[in-house]
């Protein structure tokens, strides 16, 4: 079932009553998630991704707009009626029921003629159970679990009714480093199996591009871009995109383009037709730089730091806007030398100007590498 | 931390000393007092021993009467009581406006002094040759007949007795149950409405067992309570509690003692182990059943 949103908008009463006046959490938000894909809605906190996602599920009705699943128009239907599943943030299971229970208890909600029997309830929850791997701890209450197993858990019991959509909030952010990654592929596996369309929600832009078919980035309740992990971070629309997304990440600099030229500090490092003179934001990926020693591009060298397959050179420019910047070079096994200052020459993919507004400059060559 | 430090029971020798001279003591001197027959304050003498006082208080019909009055005061004002102080309580969780209003309102029974509430519930009910009372003026509005509640016939009696201890009571349980209901998580709420539960479903699935050990709490206490009545009574019927008919079991011990056919410590002391022995047959039956149903997370 593919999920249409439709200039959704949701405004919230200001917090400071005296103050009056309204705060815009979600903009004008019109998006299609296609049928069975999984989509990350990424953001920094506090951009209103949540708040798109209770929507969806009919938690908070919208200010304005509209949201369909499939041709049916969901907008004015109550959460209870949505068949949507959710997982949240913090699981929310229920404290007093066994694992089983909690699965049990979407199938025991349904009525009429969806409702399954009793065996059949329990077939159900419990190959849920087992596609998430938790089937030998249906007799556990909540609190006998792990954050991870919890987490499973919840997922159970968000699919267990067969859910049109399956909602993620934040649902990795409660675990530790090494069963976040674990988590993520299997959220992805249980989507690929089940088939389900998801949106699942993330700040971690890591996160949200290692899974997701397509992202969604959210700044300040409007939606910056749309499109496929590597398509955006490969070809962001402007600089807030540019910055979310990418670990290390993208590297800042003031320059100014004359003459189709791309100059950072009176160095001439890059043609670059079809962009006329002005002072330009130049955004350079860590992997964009190639050490080559008669390179146009020098820095002083800070030091270097070795993480196994890669050389990440740490480098101060005048012209970057911190204080240092970050060089990964595919490292070749071979022990490196330090001089004071290293050259570098730019990939052009990876290089992106802005103008001041922070929006993207494409010159006609776009896209050669 | 050292276990069995001896400094330890030093530091919780005076409560014991305390708990010990003032209530071990003299519940065992009542279990004693139960089997000694004829005993006597001034001599500290008795006649016998033997299950003679406790054959003597069970056939007493003024014992029958206040046993009778104490059951039916138990089982009518606790679950009536609880019961309106859940929905009650749930009524307040659900509005935004007003509720630290109603909030105090529904609190004032429990600071107000209860011969006070004795006296509004006298102008209430009482009959007196200059007026009929206001629940009369009621009725006879309604086109009923006026009804003698204060000295009239037994079930109108009772009634405002009922009347008047669940409108005691109420406050305290109200205060219990909105706090317990304001500390269900309201993303419990939302999970179950994801999970598409009605508002019924969600309420006897979700917010009734994560409240339950509350409900529990009050529960026992209401029923322990309402064994313990007396001064409700008495502020109703005044202390000749045996001619009115309305007498409890705490008021039978108490005339035993003191009232005007008092002086017969043995019989009350049986009249107190009696009521012992209920209170705890009925909190072990209220614990076994919580086993099952109570949860505390």
């Amino acid at each position: 079932m593919n999920v249409t949103l439709q200039n959704l908008t949701k405004k919230f009463p200001n917090r400071n009553k005296k103050a009056g006046g309204e705060v815009t959490a979600v903009n004008d938000f019109t998006f299609e998630v296609p049928d069975g894909q999984l989509i990350g809605l990424l953001g920094p906190s506090g951009c209103g991704k949540s708040t798109t996602l209770y929507m969806i599920c009919g938690l908070q009705a919208p200010t304005s707009g509209r949201i369909f699943f499939g041709d049916r128009d969901v907008t004015d239907l109550p959460t209870e009626n949505r068949g949507v599943g959710l997982v949240f943030q913090n699981y929310a299971l229920y404290p007093h029921m066994t694992v089983l229970q909690n699965i049990l208890f979407p199938l025991e909600n349904l009525k009429g003629k969806d409702r399954p029997g009793k065996e059949e309830m329990r077939r159900r929850a419990v190959e849920a159970a087992r596609l998430v791997q938790i089937d030998s701890l249906l007799d556990r209450k909540p609190s006998e679990l792990s954050g991870g197993q919890q987490q499973r858990v919840a997922i159970a019991r968000a699919l267990v009714k067969m859910p049109g959509v399956l909602l993620l909030d934040e649902p990795l952010s409660n675990l530790d480093a090494r069963l976040r990654l674990q988590t993520r592929e299997e959220i992805r596996r249980i989507q690929r199996q089940t088939g389900i369309t998801t949106v699942f929600v993330t700040h971690d832009q890591e996160e949200a591009m290692s899974i997701s078919d397509q992202i969604v980035v959210m700044k300040e309740g409007v939606v910056q871009q749309t499109g496929k992990p590597q398509e955006v971070y490969d070809n962001p629309c402007n600089l807030f995109v540019a910055t979310f997304l990418g670990t290390p990440p993208i590297n800042l600099f003031d320059g100014r383009v004359e003459k189709e030229t791309l100059y950072i500090g009176g160095e001439a490092l890059l043609p670059v037709p079809g962009i006329a003179d002005q002072a330009v934001t130049v955004g350079i990926r860590p992997e964009g730089f190639v050490p080559e020693e008669q390179g146009p591009f020098s820095c002083r060298l800070l030091r270097t730091e070795i993480m196994g397959r890669d050389v990440s050179f740490v480098c101060t420019n005048d012209a970057c806007r911190k204080e240092t910047f970050r060089a990964i070079i595919q490292s070749d096994g071979t022990e490196q030398s330090h001089p004071e200052t290293v050259r570098f020459r730019l990939k052009p993919g990876k290089v992106l100007l802005f103008d001041e507004n922070g929006s993207r400059l494409r010159g006609t060559n776009h896209g050669k590498e | 931390m050292e276990k069995n430090n001896p400094k330890g029971y030093l530091y919780l020798l005076p409560a014991f000393l305390f708990l010990g001279i003032f209530l071990v003591y003299p519940l065992m001197d009542v279990f004693v007092y139960s089997f000694q027959e004829n005993y006597n304050f001034a001599s500290q003498t008795y006649t016998g021993v033997g299950i003679y006082n406790f054959r003597y208080v069970l056939r007493d019909p003024f014992f029958l009467q206040a046993l009778k009055n104490t059951f039916l005061l138990v089982i009518i004002t606790v679950p009536l009581s609880t019961g309106l102080a859940l929905l009650i309580s749930l009524c307040l969780s659900s509005i935004e406006k007003l509720r630290d209003f109603f909030q105090t309102v529904f609190f004032l029974p429990y600071v107000t002094n209860t011969l006070a509430v004795g006296l509004v519930f006298m102008i209430l009910f009482k009959k007196t040759p200059y007026s009929d009372g206001f629940m009369n003026l009621l009725l006879n509005a309604f086109g009923f007949a006026s009804v003698d509640f204060l000295s009239g016939p037994y079930w109108a009696k009772m009634l405002v007795l009922c009347l008047y201890t669940v409108w005691i009571v109420m406050p305290f349980k109200i205060l219990i149950l909105t706090s317990a209901l304001a500390s269900v998580s309201q993303q419990y709420h939302n999970a179950a409405r994801v999970d598409g539960a009605s508002r019924g479903r969600i309420f006897w699935r979700i917010t009734l067992p994560m409240i339950s050990p509350s409900l529990f709490y009050l529960v026992i206490t209401g029923f322990i309570g309402a064994f313990k009545a007396y001064s409700d009574a008495v502020a109703l019927f005044g202390i000749d509690l045996n001619a009115a008919g309305m007498n409890t079991i705490v008021g039978f011990v108490y005339d035993m003692l003191y009232g005007r056919s008092g002086g017969y410590p043995s019989y009350a002391s049986a009249a107190a182990v009696i009521l012992f022995a209920i209170v705890l047959t009925i909190t072990c039956i209220n614990l076994l059943v919580s086993k099952k149903h109570v949860h505390y997370i």
